[in-house]
């Protein structure tokens, strides 16, 4: 039952790594973003460690989402989701693979890059390790959440500005709880723990509801 | 008859055509009582004075930018799972409805803002759970009209509207969160039991013109919708019958 | 879409269905397919495996490739082979081919450590043609399976396609050339009335 999975994996990675470089794209877009907002908000150190986490946090959500439009579109245009469809294998755990495929494509290098870009942002250490974390345990659930607007803006030529305006508001959960409790490894209002465990709550809450809905989604685009 | 025999277009036209009438007098009679007694009869705020009698108008609209959208999730089940093509119309008619009541909403409670917190628009945790709402109204008219076919487009719809119905209750709870690390206190408070029956009972009469003034609304989109869909269905027969060759039923032939 | 459409097909024999264009053959194949959701009716395949649809006993190739041009040929084919759940059926007798066997088999075997974007059309449509070899399923739904591909490779589609008959399979296949295939059943489409979907659900 695994040879199957691991197969789809294996051929999501090696797609998105060689088609255009597409991790690569992701992180430069995430530098990009976080190098213009001191340009906005001024080169001030003590205010760029204070919203740090919270810039950090930003580029990662927009550079998920702007990644994610051709995650079935790709599939569709070339006949690759009909025959998925038929394939024999359950649709569910057939979205959920392609989107810890394209996760560890996309998703992984911003995590490992986001310290990097950290130290533009004056983070110490500590903030630095936090917010790290909250991203590696809360960058699956923008993903998973991300592929609902990608299943249902599949069939749509110009399907990538409709499918951030349809998630943002799902994925504002994620990113409170990714950015307080960053903040609370720094600042403690509240124990670090707290947010942390809620945004881990909500990554497995998205594993499930974003598989099934795609799939359900992903059924009816096909007719 | 049962409720199920109205669920046919044509016989829910027929039933909207007799109801409709009673149901919007019933609404404009109960506007007339609402409005009289949020201006005269309920009292002034002692702190606030006149601004208070936004809250007649703000509190129903809030309340029904909620129930449309539950609406809209019931309607979305009917879509997914019996596949009634009633359901898809009601949900598409109720969510600009929807938006204009949270738009209104989100008026009211900014103009009520003003003489309260001094500015238009603080990140209260109430109010910025209504603009999440209102977004995802906006986000669900757009998927209807960048689809072409309304039936694809009923179904994607349906599966994000019950992916936002499961989704609301975990936005509003992150919101607060937010808001009790960043504001100490709610700045509106509205104590249920203790509120005086003068302020009670025109709020409610309004409430119920509001709901009211919703299913006039809706059912008349609703109409509306239907006759837009039988104008599709009528169009593409009439480009279909200049295609030449006889009318007949595909047969098997051996 | 279709109405009183209704055929049975005995294990071993191909149906051609022919119609004018835009008749709704490829929506028929697709319906087959379990890629259009049927509106009333039902699709049963008596000898397959109780607890699959029938579509999952059925391997479809239609007008697309699904070939991926930055994955090697083989890593395409490899791909099918091991996402595509076999099927079985009783009286089927159709055996799975390795990928090498197959590629060599389509004569495209010289390709299979190259990067599918230097295929060309016809060596791409026989890529596509290959992943039915090496999973066996006991149902071909081929829609227009003779286009971009040339006098050869055409012999060598309706040696595989008669192959696949002998072993007990089905085919059904929308097709506007003559397909020398052993038994043949056809069905041929009609236009009907159109807006009847408009019609049940009473919008009209």
């Amino acid at each position: 039952m695994t040879g199957w999975a691991m197969a789809l994996f294996q051929r999501d990675l090696r797609l998105s790594v060689r088609v255009g470089g597409s991790a690569l794209v992701g992180v430069l877009f995430f530098l990009a973003v976080v190098t213009v907002i001191p340009f906005g908000v001024g080169p001030d150190l003590n205010l760029l460690a204070r919203i740090g986490p919270a810039i950090l946090w930003i580029g990662a959500l927009l550079a998920t989402l702007l990644g994610l439009d051709r995650l079935f579109q790709a599939d569709r245009d070339d006949g690759t989701l009909d025959l998925m469809l038929m394939a024999g294998r359950p649709l569910e755990l057939v979205v959920l693979i392609k989107c810890l495929a394209h996760w560890t494509a996309t998703g992984l290098p911003l995590v490992v890059a986001a310290p990097v870009l950290g130290i533009f942002l004056n983070l110490d250490p500590v903030s630095m390790a936090a917010v790290t974390a909250t991203l590696l345990v809360g960058t699956p659930a923008l993903t998973l959440i991300g592929a609902i607007g990608a299943s249902l803006t599949v069939s749509l030529r110009r399907g990538g500005l409709l499918l951030a305006v349809l998630v943002v508001p799902l994925a504002i959960p994620v990113l409170i709880f990714g950015v307080s409790s960053a903040d609370a490894a720094i600042r403690d209002p509240v124990p670090f723990l707290t947010p942390f465990l809620i945004l881990c709550a909500l990554s497995l809450i998205a594993a499930v509801v974003g598989p099934i809905a795609s799939a359900t989604a992903l059924r009816f685009a096909s007719d | 008859m049962a409720f199920w025999d109205y669920a046919n277009p044509t016989r829910f036209l027929r039933f909207v055509q007799v109801v409709l009438p009673w149901l919007t007098g019933l609404c404009l009679l109960l506007f007339a009582v609402g409005l009289y007694m949020s201006f005269f009869v309920a009292p002034e705020d002692y702190q606030q004075g006149d601004t208070v009698r936004i809250m007649y108008i703000h509190v129903p609209a809030a309340w029904l930018c909620m129930m449309c959208y539950s609406v809209m999730t019931l309607s979305s089940i009917g879509t997914l799972v019996w596949k009634h093509p009633l359901a898809d119309v009601s949900a598409k008619s109720a969510a600009p409805i929807g938006a204009a009541f949270t738009f209104m909403a989100l008026v009211t409670g900014s103009l009520w803002g003003k003489p309260m917190w001094g500015t238009y628009w603080v990140w209260d945790a109430r109010l910025t759970s209504v603009l999440v709402l209102f977004i995802m109204y906006l986000g669900l008219m757009t998927l209807w009209r960048t689809m072409e076919d309304p039936i694809k487009a009923g179904k994607a719809a349906a599966v994000l509207t019950l992916v936002g119905a499961l989704n609301l209750p975990i936005i509003k709870f992150s919101v607060d969160w937010w808001n009790t690390l960043h504001q100490p206190a709610s700045v509106m408070r509205f104590d249920g039991p203790t509120i005086h029956p003068d302020i009670l009972w025109p709020l409610l009469v309004m409430a119920v013109a509001f709901t009211l003034m919703f299913f006039v609304l809706h059912l008349m989109a609703m109409r509306n919708e239907i006759l837009r869909r039988r104008v599709r269905a009528l169009r593409m027969r009439a480009a279909s019958a200049a295609q030449p060759g006889p009318a007949g039923a595909a047969q098997p032939a051996e | 879409m279709f109405q009183n459409l209704s055929f049975t097909l005995s294990q071993g024999t191909a149906l051609v269905v022919t119609g004018a264009n835009g008749i709704g053959k490829s929506s028929l194949l697709r319906t087959l397919a379990g890629l259009v959701a049927l509106a009333g009716g039902m699709i049963r395949y008596e000898s397959g495996e109780d607890d699959r649809p029938a579509h999952e006993h059925a391997h479809y190739f239609g007008h697309q490739d699904s070939v991926k041009p930055a994955l090697s040929v083989l890593e395409n084919l490899e791909f099918w082979q091991s996402f595509t759940a076999p099927t079985a059926a009783a009286g089927f007798a159709g055996e799975p081919r390795k990928p090498m066997e197959a590629l060599e088999l389509l004569g495209i075997g010289h390709t299979a450590h190259l990067p599918a974007a230097y295929l060309s059309a016809g060596q791409k449509r026989r890529l596509s043609l290959s992943r039915l070899l090496v999973t066996a399923r006991p149902i071909w739904l081929m829609d227009e399976p003779t286009s971009a591909l040339d006098k050869n490779s055409e012999a060598l589609l309706l040696s595989l396609m008669n192959g696949h008959l002998e072993a007990g399979g089905l085919i059904v296949t929308a097709t506007h050339t003559e397909l020398a295939l052993t038994k043949i059943q056809t069905l041929h489409l009609e236009a009907a009335q159109p807006a009847e979907q408009a019609l049940e659900e009473g919008f009209l």
